[in-house]
C-alpha cells in the first residue's frame, strides 16, 4: 500500500469514526427526548420539557470537537446531544427532569437549567444570550493565569436568541479579546412560534459575522458530515487564535418549542423545505450505505440506548424529591452574611 | 497627610490586585485612561494586563466577570455610573445572584457602582441603585459612608465568595477626607453608631449619614441628642443594632437617598415596626428623594433629596409625635 493510500484509508477511518460517536450521541439524545415526552404526558414531569429532534446532528457535532475537562460548554435547551457528548451522564439530565434531589441541581433548578460550572458546563438562564458572556469570561480568566492553551468555549444559541442586547454585546466584546469562542446559532426557523422573517431582516444570520470582525461560516444542520466538517473547522479557527467563529445551521424543529406547544404554525410549507429533514433518519441512512454498521447492529444501538435512557428515568423517578424541612434556605455562599433563615 | 473617599478606593483596588493575583479591574476606560473618575488610576502600569478596558456593554462586563469567577477569579467591575448598571441587571440579578444557589458554584464578583446625585448630574447620571439589587437574594449590598469604610469594605467585598454590590457615592469621593487608612473596620454587616444620642435614632448609609449628622449638630443647639446609626451594609442589615438604638430612643426617622417606593428605608422602618413596635414612643418615619427622576438643576436637586435641612425639619416633627 502506499503511503497516500494509508493516509486516505485512516483519514476515511477517522471520519467513519467521528460520525459514528456524534451518531451515538444523537440516537441517545433522540431516546432520551422521546422518553421525557412520554413521562411529560403521563404527567410524570413537573414543569417544560424542550427538546431537540431536528437539531440532534448540529448539536452532537459541536461537543463532538469538544474536550471535556478542558473546553467550556454552553448548552441551550435543545442540546441533549451535545450534552451526551460532552459527557454529561443520563442519569443526571433525568434527575434534572424529574426533580431528584441526587442531581446536579438538587430540584433547586430543573429541566434544562442544568450542569457543572466548574466542570466545563455552565447552567444556563433562561434569559438569551446571557450565557455568551459567561463563557468569554471563563476563557479570560485562563487567559489571564497562562493557562488558555488551545481551550475553547462553545456557547449555542437560536435564531431567536441572535436578536437580543446580550447577545450583541456578547459577540462584540468577544471579538474585540480576539477570545477562543465558538457561536452555535442553530436557526431551527421559529423563535417559539415567530419565524425568521419576523425575527431578523438581514438574508443570512451569518452576515452578522462580517459585522463582528470574526469568521462566519453556514452549513446545513439535516447533515451530520457536513456538521462534524464545519464544527471540526471552526473549533480549529479557534484553537488556533483566530477569534470568535460565528456557525449558522439551517433546520427545522420537528417538535413544539415545548412539548406544551402543538406548533400550529409550523406549516406543511416548511415541512417540505430542504432544513426539514430529519438529521437522525439521514444520518442512520449514511451509516447503512456506507456499511459503516449492519441494521442488526444498529437495532443493537438502539436497543442499547433505550435500555439505558429507561435505567436511568427509572433511577431519577425512585430517588427522593428535595425536602424543604431539610433545605438550606441561604442563596449565599457566605452563610453567616445571610439574612433570613438559618441553615437548618 | 490626607487621603479622599475616592483615594481610598483606588488603594484598595491597588492593594487586592498586589495581594491576590485572581483579582483584575474590567470597565469602560479604566486601563491607561483609570477611569472616569480615576479610581484605577496607575493600577494598568502597575499591574499589566490586569486592569482592562471593556466595550461599553455593561450585560458582557458582568457576564464576562461572572464566567472568569466560576473559574476561580475575583474580577473587580467598575460601572462607570451606577445608573449603567441596569443595562448590566440581568447579568447580575439572574446569573450571578442565582448562581451559588443553583449549582453549588460561588460567584465572587465585586461590582462598583459610582452612585448618588451630585449638583447637575441629572436623572442619568446620580441614581442610587441599592434596594434594586438588595432585592434579589444572593447578593451583598455595602454602601460606604466613610473614607475608611470606602477602604476597608471594598478589600472585604472582593474576598467576599459572593456577588458584591458596592455602592461609592460620588458626592463623597473628593468632599471627604481622613488622615489615614486603617488597619481594620467593622465586618460586613455590622452597622456603626456615627453620633451617640438619646433623642431619637436617625437611620442612613453613604452619603445620608453626613447630611444626618449635620441636622443632628442643629438639632443639638435646640437641646436634642440625635443618635446616628450608619447601616454600612444595606444587605445584610444589622437590624439588631438599629432595634437596640431604638430601644435607647424610642423615635425613628429613616433617610435614604433612593426613591421613596419600598427599599432600604422601607425595610428599616418595616423591620423596627415588626420587631421593635414596643419600643416605638412615636411612629416611624422614613425621609426619602421625591418620587421623580432625579433633577438636573441644582435649584431642584437641593430639595429633590433629602438634606441635613429637611432631616432637621422631619426630626422636629418626629420628636413632636
Amino acid at each position: 500500500m502506499t503511503q497516500r493510500t494509508t493516509d486516505r484509508l485512516s483519514s476515511e477511518t477517522a471520519r467513519r469514526d467521528a460520525f459514528l460517536a456524534a451518531y451515538r450521541s444523537m440516537l441517545y439524545g433522540r431516546v432520551f427526548d422521546d422518553k421525557l415526552a412520554s413521562l411529560y404526558r403521563a404527567g410524570k414531569i413537573v414543569g417544560g420539557v424542550y427538546l431537540g429532534r431536528g437539531q440532534e446532528a448540529y448539536s452532537a457535532a459541536l461537543a463532538h470537537q469538544l474536550r471535556p475537562g478542558r473546553d467550556v460548554y454552553a448548552p441551550l435547551i435543545r442540546d441533549q446531544a451535545g450534552r451526551h457528548a460532552f459527557g454529561e451522564s443520563l442519569l443526571d439530565a433525568a434527575r434534572t427532569f424529574l426533580g431528584s434531589a441526587s442531581g446536579p441541581m438538587r430540584g433547586r433548578d430543573g429541566n434544562i437549567h442544568r450542569g457543572d460550572p466548574q466542570n466545563g458546563t455552565l447552567a444556563m438562564i433562561s434569559h438569551l444570550g446571557a450565557m455568551l458572556s459567561v463563557v468569554s469570561g471563563a476563557l479570560l480568566a485562563r487567559r489571564l493565569r497562562g493557562e488558555l492553551d488551545d481551550c475553547v468555549g462553545a456557547a449555542c444559541i437560536g435564531d431567536g436568541g441572535t436578536s437580543t442586547g446580550s447577545f450583541h454585546e456578547a459577540v462584540n466584546a468577544a471579538a474585540v479579546e480576539k477570545l477562543p469562542l465558538v457561536i452555535a446559532v442553530a436557526n431551527n426557523q421559529f423563535a417559539y412560534s415567530t419565524p425568521n422573517e419576523r425575527q431578523f431582516a438581514c438574508d443570512n444570520l451569518v452576515q452578522r459575522a462580517a459585522g463582528y470582525g470574526v469568521e462566519g461560516h453556514t452549513v446545513d444542520a439535516t447533515d451530520l458530515a457536513a456538521c462534524l466538517e464545519v464544527f471540526e473547522h471552526a473549533v480549529a479557527r479557534a484553537r488556533a487564535g483566530n477569534g470568535p467563529q460565528l456557525v449558522v445551521g439551517n433546520l427545522l424543529r420537528l417538535a413544539g418549542h415545548g412539548e406544551h406547544d402543538d406548533a400550529p404554525y409550523i406549516t406543511d410549507a416548511h415541512r417540505k423545505a430542504p432544513y426539514a429533514g430529519d438529521c437522525n433518519v439521514l444520518a442512520r441512512d449514511t451509516i447503512v450505505h456506507s456499511g459503516w454498521l449492519s441494521e442488526a447492529e444498529l437495532a443493537d444501538l438502539q436497543t442499547q440506548a433505550q435500555q439505558e435512557v429507561d435505567a436511568a428515568t427509572a433511577t431519577a423517578q425512585q430517588e427522593a424529591a428535595p425536602d424543604p424541612a431539610t433545605q438550606s434556605w441561604v442563596a449565599l455562599f457566605t452563610t453567616h452574611l445571610a439574612e433570613g433563615e438559618a441553615e437548618p | 497627610m490626607s487621603i479622599t473617599y475616592l483615594e481610598a478606593i483606588r488603594e484598595a483596588q491597588d492593594r487586592a490586585l498586589a495581594e491576590d493575583p485572581a483579582v483584575f479591574i474590567y470597565g469602560q476606560d479604566v486601563a491607561e485612561f483609570g477611569g472616569a473618575f480615576k479610581a484605577t488610576r496607575g493600577l494598568c502600569d502597575k499591574y499589566p494586563g490586569r486592569v482592562m478596558n471593556a466595550p461599553i456593554s455593561e450585560d458582557a462586563m458582568v457576564g464576562t466577570a461572572i464566567g472568569a469567577a466560576i473559574e476561580g477569579m475575583r474580577p473587580i467591575v467598575e460601572m462607570q455610573f451606577a445608573d449603567f448598571s441596569s443595562v448590566g441587571l440581568n447579568q447580575i440579578i439572574n446569573q450571578a445572584a442565582t448562581l451559588h444557589w443553583r449549582t453549588g458554584t460561588p460567584c465572587p464578583i465585586t461590582v462598583r457602582l459610582p452612585s448618588g446625585g451630585t449638583p447637575g448630574s441629572g436623572p442619568f447620571h446620580s441614581q442610587s441603585m441599592e434596594a434594586l439589587y438588595a432585592h434579589y437574594p444572593g447578593i451583598i449590598v455595602l454602601c460606604p459612608a466613610t473614607v475608611e469604610d470606602a477602604y476597608g469594605m471594598l478589600l472585604e467585598a472582593v474576598a467576599i465568595d459572593d456577588p458584591v454590590i458596592f455602592c461609592e457615592h460620588k458626592y463623597l469621593y473628593y468632599h471627604l477626607k481622613a488622615e489615614q487608612l486603617p488597619d481594620e473596620s467593622l465586618p460586613v454587616g455590622r452597622a456603626r453608631i456615627a453620633r451617640a444620642g438619646q433623642h431619637a435614632t436617625v437611620v442612613a448609609y453613604s452619603a445620608m449619614v453626613h447630611e444626618a449628622l449635620l441636622a443632628a449638630d442643629q438639632l443639638r443647639q435646640d437641646g436634642y441628642e440625635i443618635e446616628v446609626i450608619d447601616l454600612r451594609s444595606v444587605k445584610p442589615l444589622d437590624t439588631d443594632s438599629v432595634l437596640a438604638s431604638v430601644a435607647r430612643t424610642g423615635r425613628l426617622l429613616a433617610v435614604g437617598e433612593a426613591f421613596p417606593w419600598g427599599g432600604a428605608t422601607a425595610e428599616v422602618v418595616s423591620r423596627v415596626a415588626s420587631e421593635g413596635f414596643h419600643l416605638l414612643d412615636a411612629p416611624p418615619q422614613r425621609l426619602n428623594a421625591k418620587d421623580t427622576p432625579i433633577p438636573y438643576h441644582p435649584n431642584l436637586w437641593s430639595v429633590h433629596r433629602p438634606t441635613a435641612g429637611s432631616i432637621a425639619a422631619a426630626l422636629h416633627d418626629l420628636l413632636r409625635l
